[in-house]
């Protein structure tokens, strides 16, 4: 007997915000009205429509005179991108240092767990900006760096997943008939656990777009030219008497997206995993 | 008493070693970032300049030598000199600390003061039309990131009120809008958290035998509930210090308030290696030692978790 689910309503608006995050992402630059670089020194500050602005910059310009709407859908576009890479990593790194813990047990695994237990109780951020200081700042090691974060948790999650699903039946069984250990962990236990480490993956998603649109606020994040949305509040924050368009903006997306990510979280994981509570 | 003491003893080695861990990973990373000789000197020094610098700091030597003389000068509290001024970087870094800590205790104590008995009575009306609006409010305060409810106070009572300063630290008034920053997003944090355990705790057996002898309410709630649901939130009191020391970075920076994380920010723009490492040195001290804490503390409380009985019912 299964209960037909509705999708309420807090769900329901959550995925469309997200689909409307991730189609302005894809397309960005076609619906972009303007380059983001592009300057209109004698249209700067102007205010979005509705509040004396024109047709020609929907979300008002900022203080070099360019185009908020345009640099808007290109943080979108940045900030997801980043994100999507970054959770990716994490997913991966986690998943991949939890199977080696669950697979060798032993000293190995004391060490790991050490290395989980020492990056728990570090905070992410201040991590993040002592590795930024030692190391310098390109996109290619920012988005590396992101890709650490949340590691410890998707690698604890996954060697617990490969200590429970070691002992159940089907991992034993295809151990007696002689697979390989990869084998077993991959085609087998991987497979098993992946709805878990999925909604462990909603749960870093939104918390990577909050640390990166932190450190690029801060001014070491992602760097111009190229814009995301950290970068756009970090340069609204200046103007912030004269042009709060230009900082309300990517805050209020930053914070529409961050709640919608949550409540679809909290929703998949009712819906795939009603073990997790 | 022996058994307080094989509670403790592991824990406080673990917690040693953890410090050694970190102390030892900056070591590895400030050494695979580059030599440090070619960075301070630049790409254009000479040769034998690169190596007087290098046997003047010992770089010439194995790195095992050098490891130990680092982890020696690390538990003095000496990670070198500030590269700008020269000053030595544990002072400076000690010198904002008052500062930090301005922000921090206070926000802290709003955090417990707000969260806790919203928490709690939402969990004594669950379902009712208060829980879903504080569980709905408790959603924004921890989604929107602290930087952004900074810049949004700083929006409505500075700008448009002109209540309180937007920025500096020169009188009173200038910490209240960056303590409340800092204790809102916390409280939404714990309330959320204690609602669950206290709802885990109304379930329990013991509650609802007080409730069936005949004791009020009240005093179900206060003397049989409240207690045995602190004790998880006290745990995530332990965990959500992290949080606050980094929602304290983005803070500092949006007030412009002259502590710790305004230098922390400022010096890895710099690139100043010595004030960064000790920042973290200290950062890791400090969430170690609150961890411990919370663990004793828990093992003071808790005197299951002392012996060698499972803590679970």
């Amino acid at each position: 007997m299964r209960k037909k689910q509705k999708i309420d309503r807090p769900t329901l608006i959550a995925s469309l915000w997200l689909c409307l995050m991730l189609l302005i992402a894809i397309a960005a630059p076609l619906i972009a009205p303007h380059d983001i670089t592009a300057m209109d020194l004698r249209h700067r500050l102007a205010p979005p429509v509705g509040f004396g602005g024109t047709a020609a910059h929907l979300f008002g310009t900022d203080d070099l005179g360019r185009d908020v709407a345009s640099r808007l859908y290109f943080s979108i576009r940045t900030s997801l991108l980043i994100a999507f890479g970054a959770t990716l990593i994490s997913v991966f790194v986690g998943t991949a240092i939890g199977f080696v813990a669950a697979y060798f047990r032993g000293l190995i695994e004391h060490f790991l767990l050490l290395l989980i237990d020492v990056q728990a109780s570090l905070p992410f951020l201040i991590v993040a900006l002592a590795m930024l200081a030692f190391f310098g700042n390109s996109l290619v090691l920012f988005v590396g760096l992101m890709g650490l974060y949340g590691w410890e948790r998707n690698a604890r999650l996954a060697r617990g997943l490969a200590l429970v699903a070691g002992a159940q039946g089907y991992a034993g069984a295809t151990r007696q008939l002689g697979a390989h250990p990869m084998r077993i962990y991959l085609r087998h236990i991987l497979p098993n656990s992946a709805a878990t480490l999925l909604v462990a993956a909603t749960v870093t998603f939104p918390e990577i777009v909050l640390v990166e649109s932190g450190l690029s606020f801060l001014g070491l994040g992602v760097q111009p030219p190229m814009t995301s949305l950290g970068v756009m509040v970090g340069t609204g924050r200046e103007y912030i008497t004269r042009a709060p368009w230009m900082l309300l903006a990517p805050s209020i997306v930053i914070v529409a997206t961050a709640v919608a990510v949550s409540v679809l979280g909290d929703y998949l994981r009712d819906k795939l995993d009603p073990t997790l509570s | 008493m022996t058994s307080l003491a094989f509670y403790i003893g592991p824990k406080i080695l673990r917690a040693a070693l953890s410090i050694v861990v970190v102390v030892t990973l900056t070591f590895l990373v400030l050494r695979a970032s580059g030599d440090p000789a070619l960075q301070i000197l630049g790409p254009s020094a000479r040769a034998p300049d690169l190596e007087a610098f290098r046997q003047r700091w010992g770089l010439d030597q194995p790195l095992y030598v050098q490891y130990v003389r680092y982890l020696w000068a690390a538990l003095h509290g000496d990670f070198g000199n500030s590269m700008l001024g020269g000053k030595r970087a544990i002072e400076l870094v000690l010198e904002r600390m008052p500062l930090t800590l301005t922000l921090m205790l206070p926000a802290l104590a709003l955090n417990v003061l707000i969260g806790i008995p919203i928490g709690a009575y939402a969990a004594m009306h669950r379902d009712s039309w208060i829980d879903r609006s504080v569980m709905m409010l408790t959603v924004l305060g921890f989604t929107v990131p602290s930087f952004v409810l900074g810049l949004i106070f700083i929006l409505i009572f500075s700008v448009t009120l002109g209540q309180f300063p937007s920025g500096g630290a020169d009188k009173w008034q200038s910490a209240v809008l960056p303590v409340l920053t800092l204790g809102i997003g916390g409280a939404a944090v714990i309330a959320r958290f204690t609602r669950s355990a206290m709802i885990e705790v109304l379930s329990q057996l013991y509650v609802v035998a007080a409730s069936a002898k005949g004791v009020t309410w009240r005093q179900v709630i206060h003397y049989h509930a409240f207690p045995n649901a602190l004790i998880p939130v006290l745990t995530l009191l332990g965990l959500m210090l992290g949080g606050q020391v980094a929602g304290a970075v983005l803070v500092e920076n949006v007030f412009g308030w002259p502590g710790i994380g305004q230098l922390l920010v400022v010096s890895v723009g710099n690139r100043d290696l010595a004030v960064v490492q000790v920042i973290l040195f200290l950062v890791a001290l400090t969430m170690t030692s609150a961890n411990l804490m919370m663990d004793l503390l828990y093992g003071v409380i808790d005197p299951r978790l002392r012996t060698n009985r499972s803590a679970s019912h």
